[in-house]
């Protein structure tokens, strides 16, 4: 089976219908799938549900698909400084669902692994577990998440081979495995397609039967906050 | 004198031991990492990194190595990175020793708020609620008033929590402060601050 594919639009050709769940990839701007985030914009595909951890800023990454009021709702742990998102959610034009990060992460990773529920300590005692199943294991409270099984995965990672096999790099990786493993269909962009053989097996940090199609592509990778030091002069 | 935001951060950095895998959060917890001295600390940053290193000389920023608060930071030869499943299972599993953050809000049994002003700042929780669930200890280095003068220390919390009875210790410009049964317990003083003044700064009972 071909994975490879020459464009974002040429990916998630056939796979996209309003009203969809999409699990996105991504932590802050880093390791985000922004070319497929232009795509989405470009299909004008509308009504989504997207859950990330964040949703981007203003004008940038799944900002981009805010201001075109594609998405319906957001599951996240934190929007941090988005203008735009805080006007949205505010007039009631955009719904917030949010999960603690731990939370969301294990969500996508347990639907990814078959598995529709789980019991966390996190969020006990606060508006997170409200409306939601108590159990107590051993003394201790716990309430019931549930898996979040996406229609469709979008993720960024460093370098592919034809097969679907990812390699991330630092701390790009974060959200991407697991939103790669919840999605009915995965596609995922990176920086370098490289040759079949030619990543070590012993590293591969998602194995390619997740990933179902594979575009390659420039990112402009922006840095959210530049925090540096001075190099100290003898 | 109370103590400074660095006062603060280097008290802080007494609670911690050789061989602790640390989290710390935004603010004032960042900078108990440079008061660890000679102690062999591993800093875990929740988006998906073990031995986070300092931040790195200019020109040398790199898109892929940030911190949970997003900035470019470096690593170190003891670093591994992993997804953020992998991540928080590890908090949730209770593998970090300690989480040294910031409150609003922290209640005589433990309660802590830090994550939510109804109507004011919608942010998110984060990683905290994740954090403060499953670390084993709980340390919060914040101001012991706010602007307006009144104690950050409370009777009960009147914003939304974070997590219910998860703090262990309190660290404030006024001194050191322990949760135990039926109150909080004065611990230490800042230097040149009187038993009383703190306990004038403070709304939450104080227990002997």
């Amino acid at each position: 089976m071909k994975k490879v594919y020459a464009s974002a639009e040429d990916a998630l050709e056939g796979v996209l219908h309003d009203g969809m769940l999409i699990a996105a990839g991504g932590f802050g701007l880093c390791g985000i799938p922004e070319m497929l985030i232009d795509a989405l914009v470009k299909s004008g595909v509308k009504d989504l549900t997207v859950a990330s951890n964040n949703c981007g800023v203003d004008g940038f990454g799944l900002g981009k698909l805010l201001e075109t009021r594609q998405i319906r709702k957001m599951m996240s742990s934190y929007v941090g400084e988005n203008a735009e998102f805080m006007r949205q959610y505010l007039s009631g034009e955009l719904e917030l669902e949010f999960n603690p990060q731990g939370t969301l992460a294990e969500r996508m990773r347990a639907a990814g692994a078959g598995i529709p529920g789980f019991y966390t300590k996190t969020g006990v005692g606060t508006v997170i577990a409200e409306g939601k199943e108590h159990k107590d294991f051993d003394g201790e409270t716990y309430i019931l998440e549930r898996g979040i099984f996406a229609d469709l995965s979008i993720v960024k990672a460093w370098k592919a081979d034809d097969t679907g096999n990812l390699v991330f790099r630092k701390t790009a990786r974060n959200f991407n495995p697991p939103a790669a493993m919840c999605g009915k269909i995965c596609v995922a962009e990176v920086e370098e397609i490289v040759p079949r053989g030619s990543l070590d097996p012993d590293m591969i940090h998602v194995p390619g039967i997740y990933v179902h199609r594979i575009i390659q592509g420039q990112h402009e990778k922006r840095i959210e906050q530049r925090t540096t030091r001075k190099k100290e002069t003898a | 004198m109370p103590w400074d935001r660095n006062q603060m951060a280097a008290r802080a950095a007494d609670e911690l031991e050789d061989g602790m895998y640390v989290n710390l959060g935004i603010g004032i917890p960042t900078l108990v990492a440079n008061y660890t001295g000679d102690k062999d600390i591993t800093l875990q940053s929740e988006n998906g990194m073990l031995g986070m290193g300092p931040f790195p000389f200019e020109g040398e920023e790199d898109p892929d190595l940030i911190n949970a608060g997003k900035q470019t930071i470096t690593e170190l030869d003891r670093t591994s990175y992993f997804d953020s499943a992998t991540s928080f299972g590890m908090i949730r599993g209770g593998k970090i020793a300690a989480a040294i953050l910031g409150a609003m809000e922290v209640a005589e049994n433990g309660d802590l708020a830090n994550w939510m002003i109804p109507g004011k700042l919608i942010k998110g929780m984060g990683g905290a609620m994740d954090l403060v669930a499953g670390v084993k200890r709980v340390i919060v280095v914040m101001d012991h008033t706010n602007k307006a003068g009144e104690s950050k220390l409370l009777r009960e919390c009147t914003l939304p929590l974070t997590g219910k009875g998860v703090v262990n210790r309190i660290i404030t410009n006024l001194g050191v402060l322990d949760v135990v049964e039926g109150g909080l317990k004065i611990v230490e003083l800042a230097d040149g601050v009187t038993e009383e003044e703190l306990r004038a700064a403070t709304e939450a009972t104080i227990v002997d």
